[in-house]
């Protein structure tokens, strides 16, 4: 126990970590599953089996994949040129991928609402090409994308900027063509950060409440997300049904990071 | 393959990083592009590999009297050692290796088994035999720069460019890995010219020295002429170890192993000058002197062992110089 250690301070800062995931994380979520606990099994088995439960889940884990997909690919061009081009006004729209950070979801809610709605000035166009942007899938989906996008940008850029550019030049003497070098060399290299940046995408759009609920119209069966039920239950003072909710969605949740996180360590060729 | 640069210009903005460089690199031969960091030689080296690009004008690089200015890097045929290596840490070292017959278009990629036998080939030259499913984080810096080597020989280049490449190995490797490399280029007799910012390396390794300085060429030749005809002071000075001696208003450079030493009795006021010892260091082969001249002004001088004990010398002893 008394082994001396040359970085001072281990007790205190273990003990300083331990006491405050405790306060912020151990103990809240102790306190939900422990009020979960109080439900029965068979209200458990009820609101998790009930048809409008089961549409909200697959909509929330479904549209979420889809946006952090989507997330990865846009956030990795979008990184690309903020690390590869030296252009005027580049500060400023890397400042602006922190927006979506900073922003109430509300108000990112109620904006993009305003604008994808068929009388909205994007919507408008959209719907002339007989597309829907609000109050349907698609529009859950673009409010989870606005949000999970600046999570694939700031884990990317660090990696990106550190990649430096003579491994690609040295594949470009070799022969390779701009696509075998992006291909081969630089885009396996990213493959880890961008798992990282697809996880915290993903993970952020799974709890999405506020910029969701305003473009997603709310329909039962058809528009509703996991965390509105919660609300909704809530709002009915079914404490137990919301936090059975909760406790299912924190468990899924759990368990698509963990194996995400699994095939990431499988995969992060620079695990020494 | 014979490398010609013509009136090679280049600037970065307004700086200029080369100023009108010409130089020939003779068919086979291991050429020294040496020089202070800053002097423009590595800049040269990337233009003549085509990653660089030299400014408009009459400039041009040929191989082989062909014109490949206008040729971009992947087209040129040239081996590119770059001084971190730049492996691709993803692949092992087989597939580094393999990379560049790997992208090769369908028609002209050889076989797997061709690849193949080409990786063992070239790990074998490189004496790496048995490493190729290692990764190149697991290797010692020495194996990663022979990897790079092997990697960079595997599209059987016209000519091979290494930018300092020993610049990030520890003393003794890059003492074996420079005397491996004199062996290994006789053997494969590819035209060769390396960076390299430290003389003793340039000196050893190659058959033309070429001194850079400033984005200009100050000097061109084999190692012994550039040691012992410096066409400049600068040259003089950054050439190995030199005593830069004030006599008037010139300045007279005498390298440290030029300098005689004899007992004070036997001075001969017409050629040799009396001083004093202040220091002495005495570990290894050569002994080094610091002597003050009777001008006041000080002298490093290099002398054998063997010397050093029939003189036997101590600090403050009075001693004269001839040089």
């Amino acid at each position: 126990m008394s082994k001396r250690r040359v970085i001072p301070g281990f007790g205190l800062s273990l003990g300083f970590t331990i006491t405050y995931l405790s306060l912020i994380i151990l103990i809240p979520l102790a306190a939900l599953f422990l009020k979960a606990g109080g439900a029965g099994w068979d209200e458990w088995a009820g609101l998790l089996t009930s048809p409008r439960v089961l549409a909200a889940a697959k909509l929330t884990f479904g549209a979420s994949a889809a946006a952090a997909g989507v997330s990865v690919v846009f956030g990795l061009l979008v990184t690309w040129v903020l690390v590869r081009y030296e252009f005027p006004g580049r500060r400023l729209l890397d400042a602006m991928v922190d927006l979506p950070f900073a922003l109430p979801t509300a108000v990112a809610g109620i904006t993009l609402c305003a604008i994808y709605a068929p009388n909205g000035w994007v919507g408008e166009w959209l719907a002339k090409w007989g597309i829907q942007a609000a109050y349907n899938w698609t529009g859950v989906f673009i409010a989870l994308t606005f949000i999970g996008f600046p999570f694939v940008v700031r884990t990317l850029q660090p990696v990106m900027e550190d990649l430096g550019r003579e491994i690609e030049e040295a594949a470009a003497t070799l022969g390779a063509n701009r696509w075998q070098v992006f291909s081969r060399v630089v885009l396996p290299l990213l493959v880890p950060a961008l798992i990282t940046g697809f996880t915290l995408a993903f993970a952020r759009a799974i709890g999405e409440y506020g910029s969701v609920i305003f473009i997603s119209g709310n329909l039962p069966m058809k528009t509703e997300i996991l965390p509105l039920l919660i609300v909704a239950q809530l709002e009915q003072f079914r404490y137990e049904g919301a936090a059975v909710i909760a406790a299912a969605m924190l468990i899924i949740s759990f368990l698509l990071l963990f194996l995400i996180n699994l095939l990431q360590r499988r995969l992060d060729w620079q695990n020494r | 393959m014979s490398i010609s640069i013509q009136s090679i210009r280049k600037t970065f903005g307004t700086y200029k990083a080369l100023d009108d460089i010409s130089l020939e690199v003779p068919n086979g031969s291991l050429t020294a592009l040496l020089g202070p960091s800053g002097s423009g030689k590595t800049t040269l080296l990337r233009i003549v590999a085509g990653l660089e690009f030299a400014d408009d004008g009459p400039g041009k690089i040929l191989f082989h009297g062909e014109d490949v200015s206008g040729i971009p890097a992947g087209k040129r045929g040239v081996g590119f050692v770059f001084q971190h290596y730049a492996l691709f840490r993803h692949m092992t070292v087989a597939e580094n290796i393999a990379f560049g017959l790997s992208v090769l278009p369908r028609g002209q990629r050889p076989a797997k088994t061709g690849i193949r036998d080409r990786v063992l080939e070239l790990l074998r030259l490189v004496k790496l035999e048995g490493l190729e499913k290692r990764r190149p984080h697991e290797l010692s810096g020495g194996q990663r720069q022979r990897v790079a080597l092997a990697r960079a020989l595997a599209i059987r280049p016209k000519v091979l460019l290494l930018d300092e490449p020993f610049g990030a190995l520890d003393a003794q490797v890059r003492k074996d890995l420079r005397r491996w490399l004199r062996v290994f280029h006789d053997e494969i007799g590819l035209t060769t010219l390396f960076v390299t910012h430290d003389q003793e390396e340039a000196l050893e390794l190659a058959d033309q020295v070429v001194v850079m300085r400033n984005a200009r060429v100050e000097q061109v030749g084999k190692p012994q002429a550039v040691y012992d005809q410096p066409r400049s002071p600068f040259v003089y000075e950054f050439l190995g170890n030199v005593n830069k001696l004030h006599e008037g208003r010139d300045a007279r450079y005498v390298r440290p192993h030029e300098i005689e030493v004899l007992f004070a009795a036997e001075c001969d006021p017409a050629t040799d000058r009396l001083a004093r010892v202040q220091h002495l260091f005495s570990a290894g082969p050569v002994a080094t002197l610091s002597v003050r001249l009777d001008d006041g002004q000080f002298l490093d001088v290099e002398l054998s062992r063997k010397q050093l004990d029939e003189l036997a010398l101590d600090v403050d002893d009075e001693i004269a110089v001839r040089f």
